[in-house]
């Protein structure tokens, strides 16, 4: 076994950053299919004791699928994967733990009402005590520097508190191979940085650590390798100290590739919406939007690139009138030059301002659409209020859902089907249908083409475009960097809530738009 | 690795059935409850099974007086499901029925009592519908307030509420006992008849009948026609999508909660003006509970219950029967109606999905 190991990591050893650590995991081929989409594809990946290895891919990537298949929640059509060595199967989350891997998830699975110490102990075997358990948990708080309270309730803790509870629960359950999904995405900068220390503490412990990242500066501040995934391709493992930043957003976006979208000139382009600083917060006081400002104008398309969670929702929805802001401005501008201010208006109030606002979001089944309603009843969720009648006109969408299947080619056996029975495209043809339906002057969409096929991808482009004809002001949130350079006419880069950049669609540079998206360059 | 092994079966959901073989389900499920029952009955009792289900039916149809009152009770029953029906979509589980009909029942009572001899009569029967429906609106308001502007529990506020509205019907049985110390309310106005609702057609049953058929024609084209029945069941669904689409969810929930009270509170009406002439804490007899199971039976569909109520009406009447023709005591009949019904909702998981067995197959790894 170690024989074969190092022949397959000659390259490693040559380039030199291999001081005789023990292989902690190496997954060789791992290949995962969801259907058609492929998640991952022959990914190898290779991680020490002692070294925390950085994760690094755009979104969809395919790191979080990796890493569900090493902690048990996956498991891989093709490859193998070696633990210290042996070859494995991981076959359930308790294979993993068996095996010392424990993965701290994005979303934290606690029990609210336990203190800290009965969630970690939750579920073991064995004899229950609670006291002995405690000052264990005080030890490996000791260890690596932890703070936390064994007794404290959950639901009495930060954000940053539960996660150092689900960090502990994982090293009490033995484990020294650690993987970490985005864990900075919900923590302050300070939280962040004693996270870095505590994993440093554990990096010289001897553990493997892998983090799931897409942020710059954590790869460089905390990483001694990184492994680039796109598109659930491997593409390498980096020595972090000796790779510019640059070379590793390159090798995250990788080259341009055509995709021949057509992209017509803009006619007559006017100022439509102005945002001028706007700063939104969330619930528990993240600030999700600093000081954001830019315009969209009438006829354009305005593309909005970044990595996922940089702000995106929080924009279109606080345009939309469902998100609330804490400061800044959202004019719409008129066509005879007059100002309205949106900011503080709900969907409704937008409404009856008589702003054309039409709004194609994220969570299509969960927010744009009702899934158990049929197409017609869904096509009324917009148009529903018309009339002074109590009672609902049937007629008219019945009419236009009949229209957008017949327009748009939607694929269903009748308007009187259930929205949640359709395919992904056809849903959001139905959805993008009823929005623009409406002839808006202003259209947001929130990654119009995710999970599409082709064809429908280009269906939802054309809309896209001819509603740029008609002289409308696009905002079009996207995830794909070719895509974005080709549609748009102006692309706008948000990393971690902040403006980074705005670019010409034209001319843009596919280096530069993910140099952006790390914050690397863009003025601060 | 431990070789885990294979369970026999796992359970699969079904694609929508169609209605016929759904409905072949369901006669199954009766003909396997009523075998059952009769093997029961005739290990337990001796008794010749055949009599007994005639019995029941005789007890629910045998005559003609028998058989208006059982399309009463079932009136009753389907207004309340009928009322929890709106809530039920919105997905808030008010599950206070019983307490919003006895909160009605008692203000009705209260108008024929205290305003007795000082108004004319159709004024005091006028005071009794809107004072019934404003007390069964408020029972509806409460929760639903605390539910929009906090994110209570709605089922344990409903719930509570029952037992705030019982006390209160004990408190004024006390108060207004007739006479002193019998501890209850009496008939109320026997000689004068002041406050008793009119009969329509000369018969005393047909009014509660009738208001049964207009609150569910009502109920079943304000779900499927108006702007606000459309609201409630996109809150329903998704209040994300409400909201997206502008829709104020606070304000559809306290609005449907207190249509959903006024409508049970209508059936308390019933009960005192029409039905009963008295109240007691017992008037609304575990209907508002029986109707969550009516109004779920039938899927939320408010045409659908008049099957659902009449089956369980028609079981509660047929056993009440058995149980005095055979001699047996009441806890028999329902043990039959326990199982007839444990069938019937039973049946259900299988119209939602299927079982499926397992093959050997090769499995990876």
């Amino acid at each position: 076994m170690r024989a074969a190991s190092s022949l397959v990591f000659g390259r490693m050893e040559r380039s030199g950053s291999l001081d005789n650590k023990a292989i902690a995991v190496h997954m060789e081929s791992i290949t995962k299919t969801f259907g058609r989409v492929v998640a991952n594809k022959d990914v190898n990946l290779d991680v020490y004791r002692g070294e925390i290895l950085a994760l690094l891919g755009e979104n969809g990537s395919g790191k979080t699928t990796l890493m569900n298949m090493l902690s048990g929640i996956y498991y891989p059509d093709e490859g193998k994967i070696f633990v210290n060595g042996q070859e494995v199967l991981i076959r359930s989350p308790k294979d993993a733990h068996a095996l010392g891997i424990g993965m701290v998830h994005q979303h934290f699975k606690l029990v609210d009402v336990l203190t800290a110490t009965e969630n970690i102990v939750l579920g073991l075997k064995g004899r229950l005590d609670l006291k002995e358990s405690a000052k264990k948990i005080r030890q490996i708080c000791d260890r690596y520097g932890f703070e936390i309270d064994p007794d404290q309730k959950v639901y009495d803790m930060s954000v940053s508190q539960k996660q150092t509870v689900e960090i502990v629960k994982i090293l009490f359950r033995g484990a020294d191979i650690l993987i970490l999904d985005e864990p900075t995405a919900v923590l302050t900068p300070q939280e962040a940085d004693r996270l870095f220390d505590v994993l440093r503490n554990m990096r010289d412990d001897n553990k493997a650590i892998i983090i799931i990242t897409h942020k710059m500066q954590e790869v460089q501040s905390l990483s001694d390798k990184v492994a680039i995934l796109r598109k659930g391709q491997y593409i390498d493992t980096l020595v972090t100290r000796e790779t510019p930043i640059s070379q590793m957003t390159k090798l995250m976006v990788g080259r341009k590739t055509e995709l021949n979208i057509e992209r017509p000139e803009p006619k007559d382009p006017k100022p439509r919406i102005v945002v001028e600083n706007l700063t939104v917060r969330s619930i528990d006081g993240i600030e999700r939007l600093s000081d954001v400002s830019f315009t969209a104008n009438s006829g354009e398309i305005l593309g909005i690139a970044g990595i996922s969670g940089c702000g995106q929702k929080e924009l279109l929805e606080a345009i939309a009138g469902l998100q609330p802001a804490e400061s800044g401005n959202i004019f719409y501008i008129e066509d005879d030059g007059s100002k309205d201010q949106l900011l503080g208006l709900d969907a409704l109030k937008i409404q009856e301002k008589g702003v054309a606002l039409s709004f194609v979001p994220e969570d299509r089944l969960g927010m744009g659409l009702v899934a158990n309603m049929n197409l017609a009843d869904n096509m009324m969720l917009r148009s529903f209020r018309k009339g002074h009648s109590m009672f609902t006109d049937r007629v008219a969408p019945k009419k236009l859902a009949e229209t957008v299947v017949e327009d748009l080619n939607v694929a269903t056996p009748d308007i009187e089907t259930p929205v949640r029975k359709l395919s992904g495209g056809n849903v959001q043809k139905i959805l993008v249908g009823r929005e623009i339906a409406s002839a808006p002057t202003v259209l947001l969409t929130a990654y119009a083409v995710r999970g599409l096929d082709i064809n429908s991808s280009y269906t939802i482009y054309n809309l896209i475009n001819r509603q740029k004809e008609r002289g409308v002001a696009v905002i079009f949130v996207g995830e794909d960097l070719d895509v974005l350079m080709e549609l748009c006419d102006k692309i706008l880069v948000l990393c971690g809530g902040k403006v980074s950049g705005i670019l010409d669609g034209r001319t843009a540079d596919k280096d530069e738009i993910g140099m952006l998206m790390m914050k690397v360059g863009g003025g601060d | 690795m431990n070789n885990h092994k294979e369970p026999l079966f796992h359970i699969v959901k079904r694609e929508e059935m169609i209605w016929y073989r759904a409905w072949g389900i369901r006669l199954i499920a009766i003909v396997a409850a009523l075998i059952v029952c009769a093997i029961l009955t005739t290990v337990l009792t001796g008794d010749n099974p055949i009599q007994v289900y005639a019995t029941i039916i005789k007890g629910a149809f045998g005559s003609k007086r028998k058989a208006w009152i059982t399309f009463q009770d079932l009136s009753v029953l389907l207004i309340i499901a009928v009322a929890l029906t709106p809530a039920f979509r919105m997905r808030f589980w008010n599950i206070g029925g019983e307490g919003q009909v006895l909160i009605g029942g008692l203000s009705a009572a209260a108008c024929m009592i205290c305003l007795g001899d000082r108004l004319p009569n159709w004024l005091i029967i006028v005071c009794m519908v809107c004072s019934s429906l404003i007390a069964g609106a408020i029972w509806g308001f409460i929760p639903a307030f605390f539910k929009a502007k906090w994110n209570t529990n709605e089922t344990l506020a409903t719930l509570m509420l029952n037992y705030i509205a019982t006390q209160l019907v004990a408190f004024y049985t006390i108060v207004w006992e007739v006479p002193k110390g019998s501890g209850k309310i009496g008939i109320i106005n026997q000689n004068s008849n002041i406050g008793w609702l009119p009969d329509l057609f000369g018969n005393k049953y047909i009014l509660t009948i009738v208001v049964a058929l207009i609150v569910t024609i009502g109920m079943t084209i304000y779900l499927r026609y108006t702007k606000h029945g459309y609201e409630l069941i996109v809150v329903g669904e998704s209040e994300n999508t409400a909201h997206y689409v502008g829709i104020k969810v606070e304000k559809v929930v306290i609005r449907t909660m207190m249509m959903s009270g006024a409508i049970c509170a209508l059936a308390g009406l019933l009960l005192v003006g029409s039905i009963n002439h008295t109240v007691t804490t017992t008037i609304a007899g575990g209907q508002g509970f029986t109707a969550v199971m009516v109004s779920w039976l039938a899927k939320f569909d408010p045409l659908a219950m008049i099957g659902t109520s009449l089956l369980i009406v028609f079981l509660e009447r047929g056993a009440g029967e058995i149980s005095t023709t055979f001699h047996l005591n009441h806890s028999f009949s329902d043990i039959l109606t326990g199982i007839i019904l444990f069938f019937i909702i039973g049946c259900e998981f299988f119209i939602q999905y299927r079982i499926a067995f397992h093959k050997k197959e090769g499995r990876r790894g």
